[in-house]
């Protein structure tokens, strides 16, 4: 069974359901050490993204006399050659980045979900059709294809609109086949066939038999997507296809590069963005392991202890 | 029970000559394409309130029957007739849903055949609404509850709110049965229901469903790879073998005479029929007879498809394929040794009284 999402098992009448769902869903984030590492660290990026800003007492676009200064008490995380606060460039620019990833996450998944499960159930020629699309968003090289589009557009239109548009429709290919494959699989199962001869329909078969089911490869491509928008979304800013004068993880590196703050010796400019990029892509990684994981319980490398245990069961 | 009345009636669903081949996929270029003959004219009437056991024993193509009969795939060949009118296997969609309200299949695993993410009341409800016999939540509540009650799951009020996972084999099957009411089906179509239960809970489950069969006048097609609930449970006995039908009648006469090598054999290794209860209290043989298996069906014996297992084979057996015989009024089989107008068969009366015999005293010789 590849539910890592096992039913919530509703203790007769609950009085407060909502209340169980979140401690479900907390205890299936913490299934294993994995998950909750990954956890931990989404976690301290979106209280960075929301309270961060309450913290920072300059606007991160603000200038100040104090320029390309290191850390200090004023300038938690020091200043840029133009004067700019750092630490608030930096936490305004986590809202950015995380919405751009996020939304354009959310959009690949539910690209991937409507593909890959129409594919997989109704074989046949719409399978063929959906299959070719598939195929075609595969082969076609998603990052040089954005930024080549990106370097063409105009500037009033480059932006956070622009990118999360261009990261939707470039990641969710692969995701597509993985839960067609899936759905295939699903198709034959015992309750999915007893359900299609009780009658029912087409689109509830998929959505509510199958999809549930499979919630746990979708949670895990959807997170390895999140990964690849977080990650490409500041390659493309970093290249300066973003819009330069919005503050984000991506156009503070672009900053310092353009202003060499490498060579000037500058490590706080460039590292505080850097840092934070691949400890979240680091943290995504992990949770999508740990739900591998769940999801595929072979892949699981069980404790000394339990192998023990479950020995002493067979000789028994 | 069994009484020549209930033949009068006209049979709900039919099922005339059905052939099914699945194709099989061989890689290698050039080879002629190869397929499973896994139904070969296969010919059979369900009646209201009458329940028809299809017997055989595992890989013969009983689940293959009854899957074809749901419309779960179309035959390769032949015709299904529910009342009186040919099934038209074009049309699909509405027509289709039509045909599944009357006609409901249950699944021989209960522990796969319920979603393990939806609770009880959702997989009665679903069959509620689809057919449109429940118009609010209300009513689905009601009528829910109205259908654990008839499947004997109660109180009901409890079981509504499990989970697949909370309920034991038995109740998972009572819930797969009570969504198959849902449709409020003519037919039930149930394969091997009982097989992957626990032995003590079997005879209820067999009790339940002749009470159904009573009360609902269902016209049931109870698939069961033991002779001795076959004959508990139904009135009519179809034997099944590789593929074909070798031996039909009233479950009496199959049990008491049977006329089929292949059905002497079943029986043979079956318990005593008296002890039925018995049986299902400890335990159906669920071996298979001795004597080798159910050959390939991508290459199935030439002519009669039991001949190489079978006892009396004759020359004739590995060239022609046997064709029906009546041997006593509603009592037929597909076997050389009764066809009168082949010349070189055996005297019948040989058989009758030591084919069982032989049958035992070869499975004696094989446990050794
Ligand atoms: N979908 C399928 N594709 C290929 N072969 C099949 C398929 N379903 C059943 N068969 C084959 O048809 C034969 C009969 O199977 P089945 O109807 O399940 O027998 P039973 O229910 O009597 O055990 C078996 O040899 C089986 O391998
Ligand atoms: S037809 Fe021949 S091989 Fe087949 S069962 Fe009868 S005697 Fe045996
Ligand atoms: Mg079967």
């Amino acid at each position: 069974m590849a539910t890592a999402l096992q039913p919530v098992t509703p203790e007769q009448q609950n009085p407060v359901a909502g209340i169980t769902i979140v401690h479900n869903i907390l205890k299936w984030l913490t299934s294993n050490w994995k998950m909750t590492t990954g956890t931990c660290i989404l976690v301290f990026f979106i209280l960075m993204a929301i309270f961060g800003p309450l913290l920072a007492h300059m606007s991160p676009t603000a200038f100040s006399n104090d320029l390309f200064q290191p850390p200090s008490a004023a300038h938690w995380l020091g200043t840029t050659s133009k004067g700019e606060d750092i630490f608030a460039q930096l936490v305004y620019g986590a809202r950015i980045s995380l919405l751009v990833g996020f939304i354009a996450a959310i959009g690949s998944t539910i690209l991937q979900i409507l593909f890959g499960l129409l594919s997989g159930y109704f074989g046949g020629l719409v399978d063929n059709i959906l299959s070719f699309v598939i195929n075609v968003f595969l082969i076609l090289p998603g990052l040089p294809l954005g930024i080549a589009i990106a370097s063409f557009a105009p500037n009033n239109i480059k932006g956070p609109i622009l990118i999360t548009i261009l990261l939707t429709f470039t990641s969710w290919s692969y995701g597509a086949r993985v839960l067609r494959a899936q759905t295939l699989s699903m198709r034959s199962r015992d309750f999915v066939e007893s359900a299609r001869s009780s009658g029912e329909w087409p689109l509830r078969i998929i959505f509510f038999e199958i999809l549930p089911n499979i919630i746990s490869v979708v949670a895990s491509s959807f997170v390895g997507t999140f990964v690849y928008t977080i990650g490409a979304d500041v390659a493309f800013e970093f290249l300066g296809l973003g819009n330069v004068s919005q503050s984000t993880w991506g156009t503070m590196l672009f900053w310092a590069q353009s202003q060499q703050a490498m060579l000037a010796g500058g490590w706080w400019w460039f590292i505080p963005p850097g840092v934070c990029v691949s400890l979240l892509c680091a943290g995504l990684a992990f949770l999508n392991n740990g739900i591998d994981e769940v999801a595929n319980p072979r892949l699981r490398v069980e404790s000394k202890r339990k192998l023990a245990r479950r020995k002493k069961e067979v000789v028994a | 029970m069994n009484n020549f009345m209930d033949h009068e009636q006209q049979p709900v669903l039919e099922a005339v000559h059905l052939h099914k081949e699945f194709p099989i996929n061989q890689m290698k270029l050039g080879s002629r394409s190869a397929s499973v003959h896994a139904v070969e004219d296969t010919t059979l009437a369900l009646y209201p309130g009458r329940a028809t056991a299809l017997v055989g024993e595992s890989g013969s193509g009983k689940t293959t029957v009854a899957r074809m009969l749901a419309r779960v795939y179309d035959p390769t060949s032949g015709e299904i007739r529910f009342r009186g009118n040919d099934v038209n296997y074009k049309k699909r969609g509405a027509a289709l849903r039509d045909y599944r309200r009357h006609i409901q299949l249950v699944f021989q695993d209960p522990f796969s055949s319920l979603n393990p993410v939806h609770n009880v009341r959702y997989h009665l409800s679903r069959p509620l609404r689809v057919f449109g016999h429940a118009k609010n939540e209300r009513e689905v509540t009601e009528q829910v509850i109205e259908l654990l009650n008839k499947v004997s799951l109660t109180p009901a009020e409890q079981f509504i709110t499990k989970y697949p996972h909370q309920l034991s084999g038995g109740q998972r099957q009572r819930v797969a049965i009570a969504r198959a009411l849902a449709a409020r089906p003519e037919v039930v179509l149930a394969d091997e229901p009982v097989s992957m239960l626990d032995v003590s809970i079997r005879l209820d489950i067999l009790n339940l469903m002749e009470r159904l069969k009573i009360e609902e006048r269902l016209a049931f097609l109870f698939i069961t790879h033991d002779i001795a609930s076959a004959r508990y449970f139904a009135e009519d006995i179809l034997v099944m073998y590789a593929g074909q039908m070798v031996e039909g009648g009233l479950s009496d006469d199959v049990i008491q005479a049977p006329k089929h090598p292949y059905t002497q054999l079943l029986l043979s290794v079956a318990p005593d029929p008296q002890r039925v209860e018995q049986v299902m209290n400890e335990g159906a043989n669920d071996a298979v007879p001795a004597r080798g298996e159910i050959p390939s069906l991508i290459r199935p014996p030439q002519g009669c498809r039991f001949h190489p297992r079978c006892p009396h084979a004759m020359a004739i057996c590995k060239e022609k394929v046997p064709g029906r015989t009546e041997v006593a009024p509603g009592h037929w089989t597909n076997c050389f040794l009764y066809d009168q107008s082949e010349a070189d068969r055996k005297p019948a009366s040989f058989i009758q009284a030591d084919a069982i015999h032989n049958a035992k005293a070869l499975q004696k010789e094989e446990a050794k």
